[in-house]
């Protein structure tokens, strides 16, 4: 029985240069141009599309270019930041014909997104994480990010009105300079409305580690914390945890406000839908798309969650205040002097990093306010 | 203020609601991998057949409304998954720690194929019991919320001992897993018995997957188990194919496992890295505490492929 499915190296050797033939026949019919009208897009993500968070967002800015004209959207999740993603562009560029791909996550860009590229510098390669530079990378690759601290900012106004024990909570994954810059301006926020206020952080070690985020939110609910707040992929975990134990929570990535009726007070999240449509618009154009888009509120590339029934007018009056002057440019959250949680000086006295400031990007330092270290 | 903090004692108290949180998976799944390998086999696949558990426990629970179904038909989907492990394993010159890996991919690559639909929705959810009526204190109240999958659990590792030593049918699968020719000498059917302590595992092991969807973090997605099943698996060498022992090693774990973020939220912050690190550095410790380079693991079934 066995030897019946053993194959020989012959036949195999046959069958796949019969099999390459064809392939070869086929892309010299006249089908395949007729077909690439449409303009073919691909959307990667690192992980399920329907997650509450990270890629839901992702996957909701796919979903509003699908409904645009004469595009056709392709989607695969879970794609490990590996040579697997690169193995994903090259099936959607050859046997999709795709030629503008949106790989969403962090990891995919050095060396996966560069190489694959340099290969084919006739596609535009789209990457969310802000990492492009003039003369180092492809011209055919553009980088986009968010200033979604500015949100974050507002939902730690929101907090500080919430809170009735002044001390909220922070769930992390890993100390890097976006994560420290969200739990920063969130303190911030929080302590324009009340300077007694802590927000204490938890790092979990991870972006993905449900377990670990349930036990971390339940020790801060036993510390006294009444409001939470998190930078993990799926913000699921700790939005429920918060809504089952009776405190309040703001939101991250995505609207979670489904998942904590109660609770849910406001949240920061991207807004992928109008970047997404904005770069299609371009590409159907025919204009080349900038190697770099960056933004915060201003820019509609973040939004924040309407306000929960838990948000006081106060507290929706002082948002919304601060929120117009971020739609007009003229707020800048870190504004010297800023001391850091250990007593050291950061931010001098007179002096402001607006919100492109590249100092900003190399953050290692956790406001004072903050409960928790880097280490 | 100050009535609603703890302080340091909220350390040991949230330790303790950590330990009980966080140990049933483990407890189920390694009170389900202890009766397969008394039988003289292993099931590495018992991590396949948690996440199968889980996904299966939640779906049914969404679609019943009622979340002990959901338990019960994870059980049966672990059943399954044990039945297909033992099925294999008895044919000739098979392996069953490969044949476990190979279904431990199985099981996850299904429930992610099968629970896609199921990871926006919220599913109804197990009860906890409030054994913390007696304080006056929110942080205990909380931390004493015991889901009554943990009381059973509790309950079996205690039962099982006793099963194992004092029952027949514990005689015959401690035979069975020292040694299969005595078994077969003595009129017992070996591939039988181990099918059955195999059905019996997986059916634990579904039970623990589901506490992880319907309890505790309480809902599916495709990173919800962590590795607890392999973990678990490991546990019941840590604790010599004992079940009581198991019961202690999985709120040992539990309890190390909480005792990270419940620094953290104190304000220990320096070197969290190392108590999120907790669980493995103590394993480690206790195994090379209790080895010995005379004798061979006591307590370890003979016809185990990994003592043979």
């Amino acid at each position: 029985m066995v030897d019946r499915l053993r194959l020989s190296r012959r036949s195999v050797l046959g069958t796949m240069t019969a099999a390459g033939g064809l392939g070869v026949l086929g892309s010299a019919l006249p089908f395949a141009p007729a077909l690439a009208k449409d303009l073919t897009i691909g959307f990667i993500y690192v992980g399920p599309r329907d997650d509450f968070g990270y890629n839901q967002a992702h996957a909701e800015g796919a979903a509003a270019v699908r409904a645009m004209a004469g595009v056709k959207v392709l989607e695969e999740e879970k794609v490990p930041e590996t040579v697997d993603v690169e193995k994903t562009m090259e099936s959607m560029i050859s046997l999709d014909g795709a030629s503008l791909l949106f790989p969403t996550s962090f990891g995919y860009f050095d060396p996966h997104m560069l190489k694959v590229a340099k290969k084919h510098k006739d596609l535009v390669f789209l990457h969310c994480g802000g990492l492009w530079t003039k003369g180092k990378h492809p011209d055919n690759v553009g980088s986009y990010f968010g200033y979604i601290d500015e949100a974050q900012y507002l939902s730690g106004i929101v907090a500080g009105y919430a809170s009735k024990s002044k001390k909220l909570g922070f769930i992390a994954a890993k100390p890097i300079p976006q994560v420290l810059r969200n739990i920063n301006s969130f303190t911030l926020g929080a302590r324009s409305v009340d300077p007694t206020i802590t927000t204490s952080v938890i790092f979990t070690g991870d972006w993905s580690m449900p377990v670990k985020e349930a036990e971390a939110a339940n020790s801060l609910i036993g510390q006294g914390v009444d409001v939470l707040t998190c930078h993990v992929d799926s913000p699921k975990v700790v939005v429920e945890t918060a809504e089952k134990r009776g405190v309040f929570v703001t939101g991250y990535h995505a609207s979670q406000a489904k998942l904590a009726p109660n609770g849910y007070l406001t949240g920061a999240e991207w807004n992928w839908p109008k970047v997404y449509t904005d770069y299609v618009k371009m590409v159907q154009g025919g204009v080349k798309p900038p190697n770099l888009v960056r933004g915060g509120l201003k820019e509609g590339i973040v939004k924040t969650s309407p306000y929960g029934v838990a948000v006081s007018e106060k507290a929706r009056a002082h948002a919304d205040g601060v929120k117009g002057q971020f739609m007009a440019g003229s707020f800048v959250i870190y504004k010297g002097p800023l001391k850091d949680n250990k007593g050291n000086v950061v931010v001098a006295a007179g002096k402001e990093h607006g919100q492109t400031d590249i100092a900003l990007e190399s953050m290692n330092w956790l406001v004072e306010g903050v409960v928790g270290s880097l280490g | 203020m100050d009535d609603t903090a703890l302080g340091w004692w909220g350390v040991p108290l949230a330790v303790l609601a950590g330990a009980i949180r966080v140990s049933t998976p483990f407890l189920f799944v390694s009170l389900g991998e202890c009766l397969t390998e008394k039988s003289g086999r292993i099931n590495l696949g018992l991590e396949g057949t948690l996440v199968m558990g889980a996904m299966s426990g939640y779906a049914v629970s969404y679609a019943t409304g009622n979340p002990w179904l959901g338990v019960l038909v994870a059980g049966l989907a672990g059943t399954v998954f044990g039945a297909l492990h033992a099925a294999i394993c008895s044919l000739d010159r098979v392996n069953d720690i490969a044949v476990g890996i190979a279904l431990m991919l199985l099981g996850t690559g299904l429930a992610f194929f099968l629970g896609k639909p199921y990871i926006q929705p919220q599913a109804p959810q197990l009860p906890a019991i409030g054994f913390g009526w007696w304080s006056s204190s929110q942080q205990v109240r909380d931390a004493l919320q015991v889901n009554a999958l943990f009381l059973i659990g509790a309950v079996l590792a205690p039962v099982l001992l006793w099963g194992l030593r004092n029952t027949r049918w514990g005689m015959t699968l401690r035979i069975v897993g020292e040694s299969a020719e005595a078994a077969r000498a003595m009129g017992y059917a070996v591939n039988r018995t181990r099918m059955l302590a195999t059905m019996a595992g997986g059916f634990l092991a579904g039970v623990g997957g589901s506490f992880l969807s319907l309890h505790y973090p309480g809902s599916w997605n495709e990173r919800l188990s962590s590795g607890q099943g392999i973990t678990a698996v490991a546990l019941v060498i840590f604790a010599r194919w004992d079940p009581v022992l198991c019961f202690w090693a999985a709120l040992l774990f539990g309890g190390a496992g909480a005792l990270g973020p419940a620094l953290q939220s104190v304000g220990v912050t320096q070197g969290y890295y190392l108590f999120n690190a907790a669980p493995y550095a103590l394993t480690l410790a206790i195994m090379i505490a209790t080895s010995s380079a005379r004798h061979r693991l006591a307590g370890a079934p003979a016809e185990l492929s990994v003592t043979r």
